[in-house]
């Protein structure tokens, strides 16, 4: 008789998934690695050399998009995040709320249109009232589609919650405020972080709507890096582009790490 | 039923707290009123308006808009029939349902792959998957615009074996749906897989038992048990992909573009609101059409399980 064999397993499932993590992470490590080469033609290898970075982080235009963009998504994680927890609040634990699905319905709905209507929509609107300031209509935008962003892992988080603590606090003649603050605010910590998290990462990652709202001065960070872009590769780019990379890795594990703790907080 | 359970704390003293709902809700509303219900209103109407002497629009009614996608004014003010910006809604389609079908082909066997895998490993691998999220959209594009443009490795790579000198790999349709595969697929992945996962093995060992074998199972028993999963994947990858803007800008460059980068063009130097608008609304027609047939779909299934 042949091998016992596990009927659940696919043969040949370990060499794609091998195949897809290196397709995965090939083309940033080449980002990476031309970051590195002195040659002004990205492509072309002569020598290991950090120049590249010292003139990304002495260009100006760079970091004044950087700091455009930092600001936006700073202000409209705010926002988001507290217009999603507020709406998380009263959708999961509100009483006798009507139009519960129809209100859930409006929160998600920047996740079911594509992003260049939207762009597009938002731009004749500011256009016909007349709104000039380029960092307020970033900003309302941004709130906007990065609403969902932070409601959809509050919510889950909420959700799978039970009432039981909240009602204890209450019962211990907690005031409202004080079971929300002492209670409900801790146990839903790591779903507004994640939300918080995902939001400020979708704004600071716009590009179709900043670069249609965007005018002289409140460029973003992909606006500018579009922008150069289409004036042709650059070894500078490949700098800016190995440090965001590793900034978004730093991100990331720091969110993921938090949001992985509030999971096993859970299983105890 | 979840309803009474819900009541049973219903003390006078929560009761007071009936109206703070609907204040919670208002900022969401309102937001979401101003920034997207008013704007697409807007939009509807101006893809009916006449487009100003110096762009933007003026208002009226005018179907130029629309007409334009099929039609072209000849200089004696005849309609010729000009196929380009049909061609443009039509690759569309194709490139997003061949984007998202790619994805879904990948994304099965590893999603599966990885559910497979012991418990430390499984949760490094998913984190993996995340990973590339987290960057920059435009640098992952970006990325393979290096990958496949001149002097990049792979056309290094066929040069090598003897490929002509003037060959380029970028600015064409398999260029845009190479990055859009690329940047999308961890949204293909993480649905499937949170879908697998869920899975109760003992039904494919029952499946196995009553002599289905292998390809049998995946397509009777582990295919139907993860469509919620793919479902959500099918929307989370097409609806994007059938707006891009960045893949078919960057990479399909000029000539090869997308409803997406066609309204952008529209709006930015083509400065054709109305026709921007129309084809915007007939973008958003076609997701709304996607998604509604998902849903009555999903509707159906729930209803014969």
């Amino acid at each position: 008789m042949k091998q016992q064999h596990d009927v659940k397993r696919y043969p040949g499932l370990g060499i794609i998934s091998t195949v897809f993590f290196i397709y995965l992470y090939a083309p940033l490590g080449i980002v990476v690695l031309y970051s590195f080469n002195a040659n002004r033609i990205t492509s072309v290898w002569t020598e290991f050399s950090f120049k590249w970075y010292g003139s990304a982080l002495n260009n100006s235009a760079l970091m004044s998009a950087l700091k455009t963009s930092l600001t936006v998504a700073a202000i409209a994680t705010v926002m988001a995040t507290t217009i999603a927890l507020l709406a998380a609040l009263s959708i999961i634990r509100g009483k006798n709320v009507r139009y519960r699905k129809l209100s859930e319905t409006m929160v998600n709905l920047p996740l079911l249109l594509p992003e260049i209507v939207l762009a597009v929509a938002t731009l004749i609107l500011f256009s016909l009232i007349g709104l000039q300031n380029g960092m307020v209509k970033l900003v309302i935008a941004h709130s906007a589609f990065c609403t969902p962003f932070a409601f959809l892992p509050i919510r889950a988080r909420l959700q799978g919650m039970p009432l039981d603590f909240e009602e204890a606090a209450t019962d211990l003649y907690a005031s409202r405020w004080t079971v929300f603050r002492r209670v409900t605010l801790p146990l839903i910590f790591p779903g507004l972080f994640s939300g918080a998290m995902l939001a400020f990462l979708i704004s600071m990652d716009d590009f179709i709507t900043s670069n249609m709202l965007s005018s002289g001065g409140t460029t973003t960070l992909p606006v500018y890096i579009f922008s150069l872009i289409r004036a042709g590769t650059s070894p500078e780019l490949n700098a800016i582009a190995t440090m965001l990379i590793v900034a978004s890795l730093v991100l990331a594990t720091v969110a993921l790490t938090v949001a992985a703790r509030g999971q096993r907080t859970d299983a105890t | 039923m979840s309803e009474a359970t819900a009541h049973h704390t219903d003390t006078p003293q929560r009761r007071r707290q009936i109206n703070l709902p609907y204040v919670g809700l208002a900022p969401a509303w309102l937001l979401m009123i101003f920034a997207l219900i008013i704007p697409i209103l807007i939009i509807i109407a101006v893809s009916f308006a006449v487009r100003g002497a110096y762009g933007g629009f003026d208002w009226g009614f005018d179907l130029s808009g629309y007409r334009q996608i099929l039609f072209n004014e000849g200089w004696t003010g005849e309609m010729e029939f000009t196929p380009q910006y049909l061609i443009i809604i039509l690759r569309t389609i194709l490139l997003a349902t061949v984007t998202t079908v790619l994805c879904l082909i990948l994304a099965v066997p590893v999603a599966y792959w990885i559910a497979g895998q012991p418990g430390h490993r499984k949760s490094v691998l998913v984190f993996l998957v995340t990973l590339p999220f987290w960057m920059s959209m435009i640098l992952r594009v970006y990325a393979w615009m290096i990958i496949l443009g001149k002097d990049g490795p792979l056309l290094r790579f066929f040069e090598f074996f003897g490929a002509p000198s003037g060959m380029t790999l970028m600015y064409n349709d398999g260029a845009t749906l190479a990055a859009m595969v690329y940047t999308y697929i961890p949204l293909m992945v993480l649905p499937v897989f949170a879908s697998i996962e869920k899975l109760d093995g003992t039904l494919i060992e029952a499946a196995h038992d009553l002599y289905g074998n292998r390809w049998t199972t995946l397509r009777r028993v582990i295919l139907p048990l993860t469509a919620p999963g793919i479902a959500s994947g099918v929307i989370l990858v097409f609806v994007p992909a059938f707006g891009a803007v960045l893949e078919p800008t960057l990479m399909g460059g000029g000539k090869q573009m997308m409803m997406g980068s066609l309204i952008q063009l529209q709006f930015g130097g083509g400065r054709n609101w109305p026709f921007g608008a129309a084809i915007a609304m007939i973008l958003m027609m076609f997701v709304m059409l996607v998604l509604i047939g998902l849903a009555l779909r999903s509707a159906r299934n729930e209803g014969e399980s």
